[in-house]
């Protein structure tokens, strides 16, 4: 079965480029104010579209997204409202690949079973659950598997050649390879150490290969995508977004904009990364 | 029909770390492999006769143990009922039974050779005893403490600083031990290769809850025999406080198998179950945070919802995944005691027992108080004193004197 995240690496490839894939926190600041940005998004140049699903205790993020999540909740989001949201966004959008990231308490409280069913017809494309590795692959990675949506698992720097495979084995959509051990936000990616750990990867999978954690800067997307089959970029798009905010937290007149022209030049870099490496 | 109840208690969890539904590693990928080692190292340990013999030795000449098994009269007296002992847990070197499993830890994070250790405290009895083991053995040490908990436990946090670690005061979301949990975690998954998480209740990924519930048995194993030899038998009942309940776990563990003895576990019910409170039993359901499913306080989303105790070691939105499967099967029956009634408790037992303990087990004795009256002056009864009141003084005081409340 082709999801649309195989569609669009397939269609990346013939183009000869990585894909620049954005992160940003369903909700943040608002309701209605996300939902225009991540409808922006497409034009401004994001090939691929992560949504966060706000939790309260999100351990393996920084203080940048973590603010981001509560100011969803703060702003009465949901997970409910977040499937909402995709559903809304595609209603004009049908071929950008949708993968929702987040925390497992959501989903398990909410139900895997009708979370699959809703996600899947609401037209989430993948998952990313930061606290599910594959020793608990039983809980929502096989279902989500049999229910047509792709499970993307995160590998790190810790991740040896002898632990991949079990990494790797109910992957599917792409790998994400967390380039820094750390939180979301905080040290920068290291290009040539960052390379040689995606052709470690590569050895072991033909899956495309995406790097995040620690790119900022269109360089710094230009560097990655010259080895890995994308880039993503959450922490650099939810500060412009937190700095376009008034004295309350609340979205401005910039909000929108603040977010698509960061996410347009660091698309550029990205667009630029394949041609300059050859 | 009953679900049919296992063959031992004693016997969890299964190789992936579950009891029943509960525990489990839910993790992100970073800290994955260094948990698979801890899990070798730690059973490594555990088969390793030396090991054992190091530790006891320890326990022995640093620690203080065995802790005495104390008969206190004038409380049985003024109760009229239940023969009451208290385990003397608040009488171990740094003042609570935290030491026991932070021994353990620190011992096998030298197995590891980690140089750095990090640890979550919340009234700050553990991160005392994790600062205490490191100045012994030469470690660096970084505690992370909610803001609210730095503020109420400043005895504690000075003691931490006279020890040689750093204080992390942590300032997201509700600034108390759920929050420096959550810090803790963040710091492991940047340091994880040098660095070693000592986490100080039976609660967290697989191996942490069996680990920390193995290393805190020692007080159970010292109560039966000592009991064997005051009254020539098993007790009748045993009572201990629950935050995350590592000294209710250690305390109840070793008697799991003996269906004659009644055990109960004592949440925190702050204002009181239908306001704001820490039973995660009373008034949680399952769900999945820090590494384990157990039940936590949350709302229809998922989101985790603030506890509140007046204790700060109890004010944590969870509890051990042993415990839940516990309540689960009815082994142990959980109840809970106000911040009033656990004041209450503090003040009759400084009075009537010349002991001041901290608020944590505080809650215990305020469940003795309900419980004990109604049983024969032969049931023998034991609470487990966790820890002492001396880091409570100045809240305590503070309230007494009608300053705050």
């Amino acid at each position: 079965m082709t999801t649309r995240i195989d569609a669009r690496f397939a269609e990346l490839k013939k183009q000869g480029r990585s894909a620049f894939i954005t992160f940003l926190m369903a909700g943040d600041p608002d309701p209605a104010t996300s939902l225009d940005i991540v409808k922006a998004l497409p034009k401004a140049g994001a090939d691929i579209i992560e949504i966060g699903m706000p939790f309260t205790d999100p351990m393996a993020d920084g203080p940048a997204i973590q603010a981001a999540g509560l100011r969803a909740l703060k702003a009465g989001m949901t997970l409910r409202k977040t499937l909402a949201m995709v559903r809304e966004f595609r209603k004009g959008d049908n071929a950008t690949p949708l993968v929702l990231m987040g925390y497992y308490n959501p989903i398990y409280i909410y139900g895997v079973d009708k979370f699959l069913v809703d996600a899947k017809s609401a037209g989430v494309d993948g998952l990313i659950i930061v606290d599910l590795p594959p020793e608990e692959d039983v809980e929502l990675c096989l279902p989500a598997m049999q229910a047509g949506l792709n499970f993307i698992r995160l590998a790190t720097p810790t991740t040896d050649d002898k632990r991949l495979p079990a990494v790797l084995a109910n992957t599917s959509g792409f790998v994400y390879y967390v380039s820094i051990t750390g939180i979301t936000g905080s040290a920068s990616a290291n290009t040539a150490v960052v390379g040689e750990a995606v052709a470690r990867i590569k050895r072991h999978t033909q899956l495309p290969v995406c790097v995040g954690f620690g790119i900022r800067t269109p360089e710094a997307a230009r560097g990655i995508a010259e080895n890995a089959d994308g880039a993503v970029v959450g922490t650099a798009l939810v500060d412009a977004l937190a700095a376009s905010l008034d004295a309350q937290g609340h979205a401005t007149a910039k909000t929108v904009t603040a977010v698509a022209d960061l996410v347009a030049a660091l698309a550029q870099g990205v667009r630029g990364a394949k041609q300059a490496a050859e | 029909m009953n679900p049919a109840l296992p063959n031992s208690f004693r016997s969890g969890p299964d190789e992936r770390g579950h009891f029943g539904i509960f525990g489990g590693r839910f993790v992100a990928e970073t800290l994955m492999p260094l948990i698979l080692d801890l899990e070798k190292a730690y059973a490594d340990a555990k088969a390793d006769p030396a090991f054992q013999a190091e530790m006891n030795g320890y326990l022995k000449h640093y620690v203080g143990r065995p802790s005495p098994l104390y008969l206190a009269e004038r409380l049985t007296e003024h109760l009229g009922g239940a023969k009451i002992y208290l385990k003397r847990e608040e009488l171990n070197h740094t003042g609570s039974h935290k030491v026991n499993n932070v021994l353990g830890q620190i011992m096998v994070a030298r197995r590891m050779g980690k140089k750095r250790i990090i640890a979550e405290t919340g009234a700050g009895q553990h991160g005392v005893a994790t600062a205490t083991l490191c100045a012994r053995f030469g470690l660096e040490c970084v505690v992370y403490m909610g803001a609210v908990d730095v503020e109420r436990q400043q005895p504690n946090v000075i003691r931490m600083e006279m020890l040689g670690a750093r204080v992390v005061p942590v300032q997201s979301g509700s600034r108390t031990l759920k929050d420096a949990m959550n810090d803790a975690l963040r710091d492991w998954v940047t340091n994880v290769h040098n660095t070693f998480y000592c986490i100080g209740t039976v609660a967290g990924p697989h191996p942490y809850p069996m680990m920390v519930r193995d290393f805190q048995s020692v007080i159970g194993d010292e109560t039966r025999v000592q009991m064997q030899e005051a009254e020539g038998r098993l007790p009748d009942s045993l009572i201990a406080c629950i935050g995350g309940g590592s000294n209710a776990m250690g305390l109840f563990h070793p008697f799991l198998d003996d269906p004659g003895v009644e055990i109960f576990g004592v949440e925190a019910a702050g204002h009181g179950l239908t306001q704001l409170h820490a039973a995660s039993i009373a008034g949680g359901r399952p769900g999945v945070l820090h590494g384990n499913r157990t039940y936590l306080l949350m709302d229809d989303d998922g989101q985790i919802q603030d506890a509140h105790s007046i204790s700060a070691g109890l004010d944590y939105p969870g509890i051990g995944p042993e415990h839940s499967w516990l309540h689960e099967t009815g082994r142990v029956t959980y109840l809970s005691a106000t911040d009033d009634e656990a004041l209450a408790a503090f003040q009759l037992l400084s009075r009537l027992e010349g002991i001041i303990p901290a608020l944590e087990p505080a809650h215990a004795i305020a469940k003795v108080m309900e419980l004990a009256p109604k049983r024969p002056r032969d049931h023998l009864m034991v609470v487990n004193l966790s820890g002492r009141g001396d880091k409570d003084i100045p809240q305590v005081a503070d309230i007494l004197r009608g300053k705050k409340k």
